[in-house]
């Protein structure tokens, strides 16, 4: 009974999505060939998305994977004309069959084959090749990343403004991001019992915590509102044109 | 009664959000926007600049936060070409390279910019931080080529950019890590303003930056691009989807509060 109902909403849905256009292209209101085409796809796919809030079903299934198939369609594409072609392509292989007026970049077949040792990760054979990419990559990383991130994140976050600042305002601020700081320190310092004065400026830190926290969800909040929004916008400005 | 309450279903909830968001875009009412310091901060440092400056856009986002990011770089984009500021755009994301071009592009057509003179997309690079210390470098030997595949070398866009230390500004538009990224190997070794866009769900990591002016400015979420649309004097999207945000706020907050009540109320009744 319950099945047959899903059946009977999913097909009405279908039909009525198919029905609007319909009438939408017979009106003239979407330029089928312009950017009607591409607003009716749109269309289709914010819905299909939205139609597992009901329930899942097939038709959010179909919209999961087109997703999937056609973004990694799109990354494989704009890898190759931005990536591979420029840097690999065209400086090794292009100057080896033909005259470009500079010589083959040997040296790119370095990268080009730690790169290439990754996907040698599928091969049981063949895998501890990819030690060395994963090798290179985590020397490089930690030499580039440890003394950059030491000196933009450590050194310069440490850097204390005075507590008497010019104004009372920014006097207050400057207070309350030290207590706040020393006081969540404390809180997670657990080799001394939270008892006394240190259970006192724990629970500060507790409190500073609770309002970071509130704040963080009050703005994830607004990130997930955001894209409904904007999907909402689009559905009835650029689809259905009830506002402009 | 209140367990039925407690299990009511998840989707009247979502049925009464669809209703909050959409009511409001339909009645058109617009709640006032203030602007912040840290917008205001992007705003004056674009102002200021004279005209044939260059700007760095990063355009570190993908289609999933479009929603957020694609209304603060229109913004942003809108600026630059009234000030004729010379605009160079850039992803550090693959996805993030059809929604720049078609900002870029279609708003330059507006102001009657020409690609390659006063504005050039020069497309995606992988490795994040290589890609920034390539062009602090250099930043011929990051991009030899723009996105259409032109030889950057002579582009009238770039003359005087020699590397990244030559921007008069850098604005980072990100969905992920890139700001910390761009702060890192950036602006603390080759010396640039840098100012920032975000989602919303990573703005409250960027504040300490903001103090340790690390970050001269910091637009989160679609309430700093509805800001910055209000400071250029040019509403649009975001500015439209404030009305909703606030509604949807408000009945959050009003769901919290009943899920709370209902709970202490069936403990009491056990």
């Amino acid at each position: 009974m319950k099945k047959s109902r899903d059946v009977y909403i999913l097909f009405s849905t279908l039909i009525l999505f198919f029905l609007v256009n319909i009438f939408y292209l017979s009106m003239g209101w979407l330029d089928f060939w312009g950017k009607g085409l591409g607003i009716v796809t749109g269309a289709a796919f914010t819905l299909a998305m939205y139609s597992f809030l009901y329930k899942d079903n097939p038709v959010f299934k179909i919209a999961e994977n087109l997703f999937v198939g056609v973004a990694m369609g799109y990354w494989i594409i704009i890898t190759w004309f931005n990536i591979l072609k420029p840097d690999v392509f065209e400086t090794i292989l292009v100057p080896i069959f033909k005259e470009t007026g500079t010589p083959p970049q040997f040296t790119i077949l370095i990268p080009t084959l730690l790169g290439m040792f990754m996907l040698l990760r599928f091969s049981k054979k063949l895998a501890w090749m990819s030690r060395w990419s994963f090798a290179f990559i985590v020397g490089l990383g930690s030499g580039i990343t440890i003394p950059n991130f030491i000196h933009a994140f450590i050194l310069k976050q440490l850097t204390f403004d005075s507590l008497i600042a010019p104004s009372i305002p920014v006097s207050i601020n400057n207070f309350l991001v030290l207590l706040g700081v020393v006081s969540v320190l404390i809180y997670f310092f657990f080799s001394v019992e939270h008892k006394g004065v240190v259970g006192g400026i724990s629970i500060i830190g507790v409190w500073f915590l609770m309002i970071a926290f509130g704040a963080s969800f009050g703005y994830t909040v607004m990130a997930r509102m955001s894209l409904l929004i904007g999907r909402i916008q689009f559905l009835i400005r650029d689809w259905l044109g009830l506002i402009q | 009664m209140i367990e039925r309450l407690i299990n009511l279903d998840r989707r009247i909830i979502f049925m009464f959000v669809a209703i909050a968001v959409t009511v409001p875009l339909l009645a058109k009412f617009n709640l006032p926007v203030r602007t912040t310091r840290d917008v205001e901060n992007i705003f004056n440092k674009i102002d200021s600049l004279p005209e044939n400056s260059h700007v760095l856009i990063a355009f570190d986002y993908d289609p999933a936060s479009k929603e957020e990011l694609q209304p603060m770089a229109e913004a942003l984009l809108h600026h630059c070409y009234q000030k004729d500021v010379k605009v160079i755009g850039m992803t550090l994301t693959p996805g993030g390279t059809g929604l720049a071009v078609s900002a870029i592009e279609n708003i330059g057509k507006q102001y009657d910019k020409t690609k390659g003179t006063d504005f050039v997309f020069l497309g995606y690079k992988t490795g994040v931080e290589l890609v920034m210390i390539n062009m602090g470098e250099n930043i011929y030997s990051a991009f030899p080529e723009d996105f259409q595949g032109n030889p950057t070398l002579n582009l009238p866009v770039l003359e005087g950019i020699d590397s990244l230390k030559d921007f008069d500004y850098v604005v980072d538009l990100a969905s992920g890590s890139s700001i910390e990224a761009w702060i890192a190997f950036g602006k603390e070794k080759y010396g640039f303003d840098l100012g920032a866009g975000c989602t919303a769900v990573i703005g409250p990591d960027m504040y300490p930056f903001l103090q340790s002016e690390q970050l001269n400015g910091l637009m989160s979420g679609l309430k700093g691009a509805a800001e910055y649309e209000t400071l250029i004097k040019q509403e649009s999207s975001a500015v439209a989807g404030m009305s909703p945000q606030s509604v949807v706020h408000i009945l959050v907050v009003l769901f919290v509060l009943f899920g709370n009540t209902m709970y202490f109320m069936s403990k009491r009744n056990r």
